[in-house]
């Protein structure tokens, strides 16, 4: 069947130069209780792959780096 | 075709407990203490450092039974009112006899909770009779503390597998249960002597106002596949008519708290600033009283902190924006709500199931045992109503220590070879159709369907037409695609939260009369009919794969009631704010 792919902005923010997935850490893919991050392995850094975010923060507060910014995600902001 | 059924890898423990959260890690951490020989396994969806509704911690207990401030016979009289007479006082009890000894070992684990100058647990008052709720300052350290006694008694831990069914053995006992990886796809099976579900609540079953599929009450890692599992092992669950439905922040959707700011001088208020609840503990008398001031003239409702003095304001900010949701702050400064000078806007959560708050689970004695041997149910998902964080890890520790027990007595039951394979093509399906509907799209629709239908104030014809739409959405199962393994799990997630959607609709339309306030406000049955209706009502999955509804009595009462507390939970509304109908 016929489909569309359609945009969302997501919650979930990388800070590319602090990330160090390129050193192998994966702490906020581990934590995510939804399990929408990923690591860029092209890129080296974590994103938010899947907008099925709870804004409940373990990605944020656990990051050794500070490289995680959760906002609220738009459609309840 | 590439049969997996050689390849599929065969765990084989004592102990099996899915979901580890709060009840789970309890779980464990008993069954290995009563037999350290049992091989214990804890099987978590996501990463049980920061699993379940408790993620981020907690920032009290709410229901603690603390000698010289409640008593074990107060606190089930409190319930049974509180839940207007429809209790196993038998399980109540369980749990309030224990619930010190469990605030003990906690505090000897490392939680940190609120103590006066002379070291007294410092104990606060919320409920409508009794004084239970007892802050913990420091509660985002709770994850990290279960964590560490997992570590220390040697448990099993299986984090990213999510179980999809469970299996029993040819006479009926539980023989184990069906895994799924969500990131790679492969399954796997695991036999175990007894299982423990600890899957926490229904909290995918409603659309939240926001419209966002994820934005829920729960933590929506919890889309009811305890209850689902249930179901289709053959287990009786009891109380889905009594939907969890709560007070929360519009939008933001986190408990706004009351508990949290009631002992601190804050309250529920109308737009005129005006109290118009006696007791913000949350109940189903509680939730009708809050829809009718929503609805009505003096509507909507907030939570009124602006008249408190600034350090208290800032002692509330504190705690928060620091536990439980504290994502709560950045909400608020989006908004530019400020405590100190705006209410802040609440409104009422979608429906689900969850025990913890009102009385939907999974049936259990106070063994924990459901009515499937060798299963067991604690938590959200288990049947002890208003149960709440502390009564997750007493019942934990029940289950835990009555499963170490029945492994002394019971070997492995058999795992039907053909169920295996059976089980496996359902569950792979989706992945394997191409062209076919988004898991996420069939979500949203059901969940839409559930408000549209299910939601209080219940309509007998709605709630029918109801079940017209989930019979096609269970057909549209049939053409559902999964692109990869991450959006399988999703997809197997929806077969939970329709499977759920059908028994909330069944045991709703089964109790012809309203109780539990706006849980079951049925309008076209406005009465509650004690001389039908002062029953327990089961659901069980009956011949035709559909659910199926019957009435069991309630236990005679352990702790009688005196007759003017009967209808203490009746009377909530502040007098002088009657509203006009």
């Amino acid at each position: 069947m016929p489909k569309a792919n359609q945009m969302n902005t997501v919650p979930v923010v990388v800070n590319s130069e602090a990330c160090i997935a390129d050193k192998g850490c994966t702490v906020c893919v581990d934590v995510c209780p939804l399990d929408v991050l990923l690591i860029d392995t092209a890129l080296g850094t974590a994103y938010m792959k899947y907008d099925e975010c709870w804004y409940c923060l373990p990605c944020e507060k656990d990051c050794p780096t500070n490289a995680i910014t959760v906002s609220i995600p738009y459609l309840l902001r | 075709m590439n049969d997996k059924t050689e390849t599929d890898e065969f765990l084989e423990v004592d102990v099996l407990v899915i979901g580890g959260g709060t009840a789970g890690p309890m779980a464990a951490v008993k069954a290995k203490e009563a037999n350290p020989k049992l091989r214990v396994a804890v099987l978590e969806k996501a990463n049980v450092k920061r699993s379940g509704c408790i993620s981020m911690g907690m920032d009290g207990l709410n229901n603690a039974v603390i000698p010289g401030h409640a008593t074990p016979e107060q606190y089930v009289k409190e319930i049974t009112i509180a839940n207007d007479g429809i209790v196993n006082q038998k399980t109540v009890m369980a749990y309030a006899e224990r619930s010190f000894d469990m605030i003990n070992q906690l505090d000897e684990w490392g939680v940190k909770f609120e103590k006066d100058e002379t070291g007294d647990y410092n104990v606060k008052k919320v409920h409508h009779m009794g004084t239970y709720v007892l802050p913990m300052p420091e509660g985002h350290n709770m994850k990290k503390i279960l964590y560490r006694q997992l570590r220390r008694k040697r448990v099993q831990v299986i984090n990213r597998f999510m179980a999809t069914r469970l299996f029993n053995g040819p006479d009926g006992r539980i023989s184990g249960a069906m895994l799924l990886n969500p990131r790679t796809g492969e399954t796997a099976v695991i036999r175990a002597k007894t299982v423990i579900l600890c899957t926490g609540a229904a909290g995918r079953l409603g659309l939240p106002s926001s419209g966002y599929l994820f934005g829920t009450y729960e933590n929506p890692t919890n889309a009811g596949d305890g209850y689902a599992m249930a179901y289709h092992a053959g287990a009786e669950l009891t109380g889905l008519e009594c939907y969890q439905i709560n007070p929360l922040i519009k939008d933001y959707n986190g408990p706004a708290c009351a508990y949290v700011t009631g002992p601190m001088g804050g309250y529920t208020a109308n737009a005129h600033g005006e109290r118009f609840i006696e007791c913000d503990y949350w109940s189903g008398q509680m939730m009708m009283e809050f829809h009718k001031e929503l609805e009505g003239g003096k509507g909507p409702v907030f939570l009124k902190l602006d008249h408190l003095a600034e350090e208290t304001v800032e002692e509330i900010e504190e705690i928060l924006h620091s536990n439980e949701r504290p994502s709560r702050g950045r909400f608020h400064e989006n908004r530019n709500t400020n405590y100190r000078e705006k209410m802040v806007e609440m409104h009422i959560s979608e429906i689900g199931f969850c025990s913890g708050h009102s009385a939907s689970g999974i049936w259990t004695d106070e063994n924990a045992r459901t009515t499937v041997p060798g299963l067991y149910a604690a938590g959200d998902v288990g049947s002890v109503p208003h149960n709440y964080m502390l009564g997750a890890f007493v019942y934990g520790a029940i289950a835990g220590e009555d499963a170490a027990d029945f492994c002394e007595s019971n070997d492995f039951a058999e795992i039907d070879p053909a169920e295996i394979a059976t089980e496996r093509e359902r569950i792979l399906a989706p992945l394997k159709r191409e062209d076919g509907i988004p898991p996420h799209q069939i979500e949203y629709k059901l969940r839409r369907l559930v408000n549209d239908y299910l939601q209080p104030p219940k309509v007998t014809r709605k709630m029918e037409i109801g079940q017209e739409r989930f019979a096609e959405i269970r057909r549209d199962l049939e053409n559902m695609s999964a692109a990869d393994p991450h959006e399988l799990m999703r997809a197997n997630e929806v077969s939970f939260i329709l499977d759920c959607a059908e028994m909330a609709a069944a045991a709703s339309l089964y109790r012809t009369e309203s109780r539990w306030g706006l849980y079951h406000h049925r309008v076209d049955f406005p009465e509650t009919d004690n001389a039908e209706w002062f029953v327990h009502v089961q659901t069980m999955k009956g011949e035709n794969g559909m659910p199926i509804n019957f009435k069991r009595d309630i236990d005679s009462y352990i702790v009688e009631l005196d007759e003017s507390e009967r209808d203490a939970y009746q009377k909530l509304r502040v007098s002088s704010t009657q509203t006009e109908s």
